[in-house]
């Protein structure tokens, strides 16, 4: 009786009684992140006042990615709203190397608009100043935006702010279960339901644009492998595979036209890449072993996956059209589920021995078989997803009995804890730029 | 609300150890309550199958043996343990009584480890339960093996009491 179907989709409702968001506190400091204080930006118009704090939006930002250190909103005394106005000394003096100082004021269409200057404190120099127009009803979103710029100024690299997270959520137990695939701001702010099943969902997965999402459900009993799209809700009720056995591991190509899956239909599992648009099916690895968790080198060219063919789970590389497939993971006892960085030279995976399973980076650009850097503390931690410009990763865990999710910084100096008020989250799966 | 959920799943805790403890106690004859006596036999480990008396599908609910659905597994680990091989000649011998019956065996992991790989490594249970039920003569035909890895778990605390609950294959009947 608990396999009656009762898989539904809710078109793009805001649940405001979940609501969620980063926790406050950063679990682990950088002392080398760099100082920058984000004054206070109140808001000059006529009209109703935006429903966001802009600056405490760009400050904890900059303080999830682990490169910044910024001034708590108490120590800031000096609250200039314009370049021309800043008393670089009082600045020195806080020991802070960037300051952003800036306003909010009506734009048109009832819109805002954030006008904001970075200062480089040393050189009392303005180092970007500009305006950014921010919907009335997305005020959050233009302030991720402004923290990418600002991000990007100082560092050189894209920001990853105004990016999306995936992820599962299970409520209530046995009959009462529910899951959800949800999607949110990078911050975990403004969660979305895509997709509800009474049946579990897991191993969502990204298309190269944001526009859909790949993942495993049990809706019709056994697992499938859907592709949903984002803005319409289509596709959640008729599955892209579905063949007998095991239907899993979706992953989109770089070029969005194939899905790489494994499937179990042979008997064991395989890896196959599925051409989305004809759903032909093409085998790539053949062995005895269980091949799964294929994901994308950022070329297309090859894949990385797990396999025990060793004996143990470890991740190995194959060619995309097939052939021998490599051992890329020498260190611990058990690798799983690879995700790359978008340059393909950081590998993040589950990796265990026994009882204790951490996220371990491996970083290839060293040679050899690469350096390696264990970056969380946990005992169940898995589901590593990069962010697109691999800065930080996202990961799951538990705490007691519930399933939760953290933001680590790549270097795994900061980390902090993604909250949901009710139920269990798993599975986080970054999206790419919007 | 919460406490009757919790105590559902301490039921279900006090079930499955019980269910565990009949398996190691005693040894089961699969023609046990099938027959007017009712007589187990210590020596029989399920593997000579005496065929007189054909199960009938009210012997599902009655019979010690049938009645046992769940076998466990080590970590990591697909091999049926010797303990479980009476369980499975017993429904092996059900399915040759019942030639329409229809079998599904689901496989399940403990939390640790990745989803999809547990996903996996429930399925491989599956299908070392399904060979076991090949070497008992039940025609394999009629049996689906499913993983559902660590998604349906019975026990939701992380160690080692809940997870060697959680490591399973669950026999069921889609046709009795």
């Amino acid at each position: 009786m608990r396999r009656i179907l009762m898989s539904c989709l809710l078109a793009w409702l805001p649940l405001q009684a979940m609501a969620q968001a980063l926790d406050a506190g950063v679990v682990v400091g950088n002392e080398s992140a760099l100082s920058i204080a984000i004054v206070p930006m109140p808001y000059q118009g006529s009209r109703t006042a935006p429903a966001h704090d802009v600056a405490k939006v760009i400050r904890d930002d900059l303080n999830q990615s682990g490169q910044f250190k910024s001034l708590d909103e108490a120590a800031i005394t000096e609250k200039s709203l314009r370049g021309a106005d800043v008393r670089f000394p009082e600045w020195k003096k806080l020991k802070q190397d960037f300051l952003v100082v800036g306003r909010i004021v009506d734009g048109v269409d009832g819109n805002f608009s954030i006008q904001y200057e970075l200062m480089d404190v040393a050189k009392q120099q303005s180092l970007l100043s500009l305006s950014m127009p921010a919907r009335a009803s997305n005020v959050r979103r233009a302030a991720h935006q402004v923290a990418d710029q600002i991000y990007e100024k100082i560092l050189g690299v894209r920001g990853a702010f105004d990016t999306r997270i995936a992820y599962v959520t299970a409520t209530g137990l046995g009959q009462g279960i529910e899951y959800r695939l949800m999607v949110a701001d990078s911050d975990g702010f403004n969660p979305q339901t895509l997709v509800r099943s009474r049946e579990p969902l897991l191993s969502p997965a990204w298309s190269p644009d944001g526009k859909r999402i790949a993942y495993v459900s049990f809706q019709k009993g056994s697992s499938a492998v859907y592709i949903v799209e984002l803005a319409t809700g289509v596709g959640a009720t008729d599955p892209v595979s579905s063949a007998k056995g095991i239907n899993g591991a979706p992953a989109f190509s770089p070029d969005g036209t194939k899905l790489a899956l494994t499937l179990s239909k042979s008997g064991n599992p395989e890896i196959y890449i599925m051409d989305i648009a004809s759903r032909s099916l093409k085998q790539v690895t053949t062995h005895f072993g269980i091949d799964t968790e294929a994901v994308w080198m950022p070329d297309g060219q090859s894949l990385l996956f797990t396999s025990d063919r060793g004996g143990k789970p470890q991740i190995y590389e194959v060619s995309a059209s097939g052939g021998e497939a490599k051992r890329v993971s020498f260190s611990g006892e058990y690798n799983a589920r690879a995700t790359v960085s978008f340059d393909g030279k950081k590998i993040a995976m589950a990796q265990g021995a026994g009882n204790v399973y951490r996220i371990a980076v491996l970083d290839r650009s060293f040679g050899g078989s690469g350096r390696w850097q264990t970056i969380s503390p946990g005992n169940l931690d898995e589901s590593p997803s990069f962010a697109p410009n691999a800065s930080m990763i996202l990961y799951a865990t538990k705490q007691g009995r519930r399933g939760v999710l953290y933001a680590v910084s790549a270097d795994g100096r900061v980390r902090q804890r993604l909250v949901l008020s009710d139920g269990d989250v798993r599975e986080p799966a970054w999206s790419p730029y919007r | 609300m919460k406490i009757q959920l919790k105590f559902a799943l301490l039921l279900t805790a006090v079930l499955l150890s019980a269910c565990n403890k009949k398996v190691k106690e005693e040894t089961v004859n699969p023609n046990a309550g099938n027959t007017t006596s009712g007589q187990t036999n210590p020596g029989d480990q399920g593997s000579a199958i005496v065929e007189e008396g054909a199960f009938g599908s009210s012997d599902l609910d009655s019979n010690t043996c049938l009645r046992q659905r769940v076998v466990y597994f080590d970590y990591d680990q697909d091999m049926l343990k010797p303990e479980y091989q009476a369980i499975v000649a017993c429904h092996a011998k059900y399915l040759r009584d019942r030639p329409a019956a229809r079998m599904r065996l689901e496989g399940h992991a403990d939390e640790r480890g990745t989803r999809e790989y547990n996903m996996a490594l429930g399925e491989r249970r599956g299908n070392g339960v399904n060979a076991a039920f090949s070497a008992n003569a039940a025609d394999t035909g009629r049996i689906e093996v499913v993983s559902s890895g660590e998604e349906r778990p019975v026990c939701l605390d992380s160690d080692e009491s809940c997870w060697s609950q959680n490591r399973r294959v669950e026999i069921s009947y889609s046709v009795k």
